[in-house]
């Protein structure tokens, strides 16, 4: 049981990366990845919101939507309680949390409707996982944003430095091609939740 | 009926005015206490979002000021602006060193002529990207207006194909400076008149080629100068403005007239400005 938990965060970090090998969240990856600390800043925010967001939404979705034969309206509706969501977290956090407010002040409002946030959701449904899976799911996803958001702003500090380059790929089409070579990277990873807990 | 369309539609409503009613509440209840003293000092400020401050607009600053920050740091607010804070924080006044911008070009392209047709994009950004502008001279003003765009006191004009700035108009918020891509616009304080039009670093022969009216480095004015604040290095002369009594000797010797003076109603752009200057420090 444990050891399927282990598998599900690894795999939601490693092999099924959120940004890297899902191919969601490539926004703030690209926008928000020029310096580390607003990179890890964002990658905290998008943590917090996705695990409070998959908190509020399967509780929805199984109990008031499923039983109702609205599995349709999951979409729409999510992105309703997301959004409210994340300006009711942003309220609170103001109000009681002003030292994590800093630090996320900025980040909050932009992954109101953060593809990320909404793909995990949905895909934690339609994975048909309990609550405590999606809940381990959404948390793996974060870190797993959290770390690509580091390796790549690591990267991306040195390319942008670099003079080396071709002036043409200067800029953003040199660091599409550094994103494309780390998401091959992340390839390589596939595999290793099998062998590693077997399930 | 009931089941397939209006119940999806009653919950969604719902589910919306739930979240609204939740939101409204907690923006009521959470509400976090501004600072009373922030909105006033915020009404002593300009408003006009410069960042002269240092800080990111007034707002801000504002805020900042509230925790503590020197209260003279608002340069188009000036000392009226520093002092009304002051009175609101009851810390004690300080005086506010008020500063205008200057344009360090002196050129008379339209006279020497322009070294190439330029026809692409009017903006000195662009322009000065293409073979670093149209002008003879590479240091030169590009006179497309950048900076006239930025500014917020109407203070800076493209006069004769260079920007000038209205002494009298500046509040010494530096957006100008930034705008200029040949970074020929410099702060300097008030009480300083006399500055270097010129920012060419060519010898004097190339310079004489170029323009008319640049620093050629022959070093007259450094031998004039009675303070010793002004210096040539790399066949540019640059003013000292801590030592500078604004005199005007060096303007009187400088054999191309490069060195210009804000005294000179002459030289000034609009004439005016003596009578309105003598009215401010009065």
């Amino acid at each position: 049981m444990l050891k399927e938990y282990f598998a599900l965060v690894f795999g939601a970090i490693l092999v099924n990366n959120i940004v890297l090998a899902r191919f969601m969240g490539i926004c703030p990856f690209l926008g928000v990845s020029k310096k580390m600390d607003s990179a890890v800043g964002m990658s905290l925010a998008v943590t917090f919101v996705l695990v409070m967001a998959t908190a509020v939404t399967w509780p929805f979705y199984t109990f008031i939507l499923k039983p109702h034969g609205l599995e349709y309206l999951q979409t729409i509706s999510f992105i309703l309680i997301i959004a409210a969501l994340v300006q009711l977290v942003e309220i609170v956090l103001k109000k009681y949390v002003p030292s994590l407010h800093k630090a996320l002040g900025v980040y909050l409002p932009l992954i109101t409707t953060n593809c990320a946030v909404l793909g995990i959701t949905l895909s934690n449904i339609s994975d048909k996982y309990n609550f405590v899976q999606s809940l381990l799911s959404a948390l793996g996803t974060g870190l797993g944003f959290l770390l690509a958001m580091v390796l790549f702003a690591g990267v991306r500090s040195r390319i942008e430095s670099n003079p080396d380059i071709p002036e043409a790929l200067q800029g953003m089409p040199i660091t599409l091609i550094s994103a494309s070579i780390l998401a091959m990277g992340f390839m390589g990873f596939s595999g290793l939740v099998t062998g590693l807990f077997g399930v | 009926m009931f089941d397939n369309y209006v119940f999806p539609i009653v919950l969604l409503t719902f589910t919306g005015l739930l979240c609204s009613v939740m939101l409204a509440v907690a923006s009521k209840f959470m509400s976090v206490q501004v600072d009373e003293r922030a909105t006033k000092v915020r009404e002593c400020l300009p408003g006009a979002n410069c960042g002269a401050c240092g800080f990111a607009g007034c707002d801000d600053y504002a805020k900042k000021l509230c925790e503590g920050a020197p209260t003279n740091l608002c340069v188009p607010g000036g000392d009226s602006a520093a002092k009304k804070i002051a009175d609101i924080l009851g810390v004690e006044f300080e005086d506010v060193k008020e500063k205008y911008a200057i344009v360090r070009c002196n050129s008379d392209c339209a006279e020497s002529g322009y070294l190439m047709d330029y026809h692409g994009q009017e903006s000195c950004a662009a322009a000065s990207m293409f073979f670093a502008g149209r002008g003879k001279c590479s240091y030169g003003c590009t006179g497309y207006g950048d900076c006239v765009a930025v500014c917020k006191y109407d203070a800076i004009h493209i006069v004769d194909g260079v920007a000038r700035v209205d002494k009298m108009k500046c509040a010494g918020c530096g957006l100008c400076a930034k705008a200029c891509p040949k970074h020929l616009i410099d702060i300097i304080n008030y009480t300083n008149d006399v500055y270097v039009a010129c920012m060419n670093k060519d010898k004097g022969v190339e310079t004489r080629k170029q323009c008319k009216n640049g620093c050629i480095g022959c070093k007259k004015c450094e031998r004039t100068c009675p303070n010793g604040a002004i210096a040539v290095t790399d066949n540019l002369a640059a003013v000292d403005q801590s030592k500078c009594v604004s005199c005007g000797l060096c303007v009187a010797v400088c054999p191309t007239n490069a060195i210009r003076t804000c005294l000179d109603p002459k030289q000034t752009t609009p004439p005016p400005a003596e009578e309105k200057a003598e009215e401010q420090t009065a």
